[in-house]
C-alpha cells in the first residue's frame, strides 16, 4: 500500500513538473474596467481548453496603461504578449507593423459578425489587427422623474435645442439639482471626446483636406458658446473639474438632470446597489442638430498582438477566446445578460435575452450612429469621431482641451480660447510636417 | 508672570503642531476611512465621516483578485536590496569624503546631488533601451540597481553629514592603535554612527517603497512591487474609490507601520548634530 502510494505521489509530481515546463505563460495587460475584471475571474474556462498556456495580468489605470504598452511597442520591449489598446492606437500601430494582423482568425470566429462600425475602425488597409473586446458609444442618460415633473418628453433621437431646453427646465439649483452633466475636465480623452463629438454635429471638424486646424470657423465658435452657455447657466459647480468619475457621482447621487457620457455608464447608473436614481433612468441618443452627424463617440477596448512576440500563437488563442461568442455566452450564464461586455457582435444584439436588457437598443443605435471613416459633416482627411488618428493628437488634443478647459472655468473668454486653440494646432501641424 | 506666558506660548505650539499633524494625517485617516465603506458611501455628498456600515468586503475583493503577498514580497525585496547595496557603495564614499576631504570634494558632493534634479522622464526611453538589452525589464534586481542608483545621492549626503560630526581624532587614535581601514571603519567608525546609520536606512526604505515611477515603468506581472498593486485599482471609468482606499491601506500599511515604530530613531537621526 505504502508502495503504491508513493508511486502515485511520484508520478503526480512528474505530471504537475511535466506540465508546468510544457505550458506557455502569456502577459497580457490591461484596463481596471469591470469587464476586464470579470475576465480575470472566468479564466478557468480558458485553462480548461487551454491548459497549456497561462495567463499573467498585468492591470492599470488606463493613461498609465496607454504609455506603458506605446512605449513597450514602439521599442519592442517584449514584456507584452497581448495588450489592451483604444481605437486610437489601432490604426496608427497597424500602419506602422507594431501589430500582428489577425485575418487568419478561424471561420468559427465569425470576424463578420463583428460591428461594421467597431471592425472598421480596427482595420488597416484591408488587415484587422486587433479585436474587439468592448465597445461604446456616448448617449444621453436622464432622469425620467425631473423630465415628467419639467412637462417634457424626451424624444428617442433630440436636438440640441431640446437639451438646451430641457436643462433649463429641470435645473434646481437650490436645491443642487443640475440640467445637465458634461465633461470639463482637461484631456483628449476627457472633454475633448464630448467636445469633439459635439462639434461634429455641429458641422465643425478639426482639421480641412489640407491639414489646416479649423478652430476659427464658426462651427467651432458655436459649438464652445452653446457648450459654456450650457454648463454655465445649467451646469454643477466646479465643472471644469468633473470628468467620466465625477459626473457619474454627481448623477447617482441625483444631482444631474442629464448626462452625456459613455454608454457603458449605464449599467452603473441603473445598479440599485451604487445608484439613488436607478429605477428613473431613461435614455435617447446623442442629439444632433440636423446636419446628419449626431455628437456621440466611437470607442472600443481591443485586445492586439504586439509584433515580435515570442508567443504570438498562444497569444492568438487567447485574443480568440476572450473575443468570441462563446466567452458572451459565459458571462451570461455566470453573471447575467446585462454583464455581458457591450458594443462588439451583431449577433449579441439579435439575442432575444440581450434585448431584455433596457439599455442595450440605445448602445447599438449609439453605436451604429458613428462612423469612424466618415465622422464629420465635411469631408476630411482623418479617420476618428472624437480623436483625429495621427500619432500627434495626444499632445495637440490635450492643450487644446486645456484652453476649452479654461473657458469653462471662466479664465479666458471663448474667443480667447478658440484663437489659442488654433494657434497651438496650426504651430504643431506645422513642427509635424502636415502643414508648410 | 514669565511661567504664564511660557505655558500659553507651550499651549499655541501644541494646538499649532497637532493641527499640522492632522492635516498631514488627514488624507492617510480618509483612505483608511474609505476603505470600509461601500462604493455608494465612499462618494456619498455630503460624506459620511464615522457612521455609515463598516464593511470588510473591499478588502476581500482586493484579495481575492490580486496577489497582495507577490507585489509585498517584491516591495521588501527591491526595498531592502536597494537599500543594502546603497549602504555598501555610500558607506566607504561618505568616509572619503567626510574624513579624507580633496579639493574638489565638495563640488563632487553637489553634482551628486545634482542628479536628483533630473525629470526621472528625461532618462525613461535610455534606461528603458538599456534594460531591454541587459535582460532586466520586470526584474527586482533591475529594480534593486535603479532605486539604489537614484537614491544614492541621499544615501551619501545623509552619511557624509553624520560623519563630519564625528571627532577625527577617535579615528586617528583608533588607527594609533593599529585599526586597519576595514575595522576603523566597521569598528569604530559605524558603532558611533549608528543613529544616522539607522534614520538613513529607514528613510531609504520608505523611498524604496514609495517609488512610483521607474517600478511602474520597467515592471510588468513578475517584479511589480505595491506601487503597481495601487495602480491596478485606479480606474477614470468607474467609480472604484473603496476598492482603491482598501488597496492603497494594504500597501501603505507595512511602511507605516515600520515607520510609527522607528519613529524615536528617524527623529534621532534626522536630527543628529543639529543642536550643539
Amino acid at each position: 500500500m505504502n508502495t503504491t502510494f508513493r508511486a502515485l505521489m511520484g508520478a503526480c509530481a512528474f505530471a504537475a513538473l511535466a506540465t508546468a515546463a510544457t505550458s506557455e505563460t502569456i502577459t497580457v495587460a490591461t484596463v481596471n474596467n469591470g469587464d476586464m475584471i470579470r475576465m480575470q475571474g472566468l479564466m478557468e474556462d480558458f485553462y480548461a481548453k487551454h491548459p497549456d498556456i497561462q495567463v499573467e495580468w498585468v492591470t492599470l489605470e488606463e493613461n498609465v496603461l496607454r504609455q506603458r504598452v506605446t512605449q513597450d511597442v514602439a521599442t519592442k520591449g517584449g514584456q507584452f504578449d497581448v495588450m489592451t489598446i483604444g481605437t486610437y492606437e489601432v490604426p496608427i500601430w497597424g500602419e506602422r507593423g507594431w501589430l500582428v494582423s489577425l485575418d487568419d482568425l478561424p471561420a468559427e470566429y465569425d470576424v463578420d459578425d463583428i460591428l461594421p462600425a467597431i471592425r472598421g475602425g480596427l482595420t488597416v488597409d484591408g488587415h484587422l489587427y486587433a479585436a474587439p473586446f468592448y465597445g461604446e458609444s456616448s448617449m444621453v442618460m436622464y432622469r425620467t422623474d425631473l423630465m415628467e415633473a419639467a412637462g417634457l418628453e424626451m424624444p428617442d433621437a433630440p436636438t440640441w435645442d431640446f437639451i438646451k431646453q430641457a436643462a433649463a427646465a429641470m435645473t434646481d439649483k437650490d436645491n443642487e439639482v443640475y440640467g445637465i452633466c458634461l465633461r470639463g475636465k482637461a484631456g483628449w480623452g476627457e472633454n475633448m471626446a464630448f467636445l469633439s463629438a459635439m462639434a461634429n454635429s455641429y458641422g465643425a471638424k478639426w482639421f480641412d483636406m489640407d491639414w489646416k486646424p479649423q478652430f476659427d470657423s464658426e462651427a467651432w465658435a458655436a459649438t464652445l458658446n452653446d457648450y459654456l452657455d450650457l454648463m454655465t447657466n445649467y451646469g454643477p459647480p466646479g465643472a471644469s473639474g468633473n470628468g467620466f468619475n465625477e459626473n457619474l457621482a454627481l448623477f447617482q447621487t441625483g444631482k444631474c438632470g442629464m448626462w452625456i457620457d459613455a454608454t457603458v455608464a449605464a449599467s452603473f447608473v441603473t445598479n440599485p446597489n451604487d445608484s439613488q436614481v436607478a429605477d428613473k433612468v431613461g435614455f435617447a441618443l446623442a442629439p444632433d442638430n440636423g446636419l446628419g452627424k449626431r455628437g456621440n463617440w466611437l470607442w472600443a477596448w481591443n485586445l492586439g498582438i504586439p509584433a515580435g512576440t515570442k508567443n504570438e500563437a498562444a497569444a492568438k488563442t487567447f485574443v480568440e477566446w476572450a473575443t468570441s461568442k462563446d466567452y458572451t455566452a459565459l458571462v451570461a450564464s455566470k453573471e447575467g445578460w446585462a454583464n455581458v461586455p457591450p458594443g462588439t457582435r451583431t449577433s449579441l444584439y439579435e439575442n432575444p435575452e440581450y434585448q431584455k436588457v433596457p439599455f442595450a437598443q440605445m448602445t447599438l443605435e449609439s453605436i451604429n450612429a458613428a462612423d469612424p471613416q466618415n465622422p464629420t459633416v465635411d469631408e476630411v482627411p482623418y479617420v476618428g469621431v472624437q480623436f483625429v488618428a495621427i500619432p500627434e493628437f495626444q499632445g495637440i488634443g490635450t492643450a487644446v482641451g486645456q484652453q476649452f478647459s479654461a473657458a469653462l472655468a471662466g479664465q479666458v473668454t471663448a474667443e480667447q480660447a478658440l484663437k489659442n486653440a488654433q494657434m497651438l494646432t496650426e504651430r504643431e501641424m506645422m513642427k509635424a510636417g502636415y502643414i508648410k | 508672570m514669565a511661567r504664564s506666558v511660557s505655558t500659553q506660548r507651550k499651549l499655541v505650539t501644541t494646538v499649532f503642531a497637532w493641527a499640522i499633524g492632522i492635516a498631514i494625517f488627514f488624507p492617510i485617516l480618509w483612505t483608511i476611512l474609505t476603505s470600509f465603506k461601500t462604493e455608494a458611501a465612499a462618494i456619498a455628498d455630503p460624506p459620511v465621516w464615522f457612521n455609515f456600515h463598516w464593511t470588510l468586503e473591499n478588502y476581500a475583493t482586493v484579495q481575492e483578485r490580486s496577489n497582495y503577498f507577490r507585489h509585498f514580497m517584491n516591495s521588501v525585496i527591491i526595498s531592502g536590496g536597494s537599500t543594502l547595496l546603497g549602504l555598501i557603495i555610500a558607506v566607504p564614499a561618505a568616509w572619503a569624503m567626510a574624513f579624507v576631504p580633496a579639493r574638489r570634494t565638495k563640488d563632487v558632493l553637489m553634482w551628486m546631488l545634482s542628479t536628483k534634479m533630473l525629470p526621472p522622464v528625461g532618462v525613461l526611453v535610455p534606461i528603458y533601451l538599456l534594460f531591454r538589452d541587459l535582460g532586466l525589464l520586470d526584474t527586482r534586481i533591475g529594480l534593486v540597481i535603479v532605486l539604489t542608483l537614484i537614491n544614492l545621492p541621499i544615501i551619501v549626503w545623509m552619511l557624509y553629514t553624520y560623519f563630519k560630526e564625528i571627532p577625527g581624532e577617535i579615528l586617528e587614535a583608533a588607527r594609533m592603535d593599529g585599526a586597519t581601514l576595514r575595522s576603523e571603519i566597521i569598528h569604530v567608525l559605524t558603532p558611533m554612527a549608528i543613529p544616522g546609520m539607522a534614520s538613513t536606512v529607514l528613510l531609504n526604505i520608505i523611498l524604496a517603497w514609495n517609488e512610483a515611477f521607474w517600478t511602474l515603468n520597467l515592471t510588468a506581472a513578475k517584479a511589480a512591487p505595491l506601487t503597481a498593486f495601487i495602480a491596478s485599482y485606479s480606474s477614470p471609468e468607474g467609480l472604484f474609490y473603496a476598492k482603491l482606499s482598501a488597496a492603497s491601506t494594504m500597501a501603505i500599511a507595512p511602511i507605516l507601520i515600520m515607520g510609527w515604530f522607528s519613529q524615536k530613531q528617524l527623529v534621532r537621526g534626522l536630527t543628529f548634530g543639529a543642536v550643539k
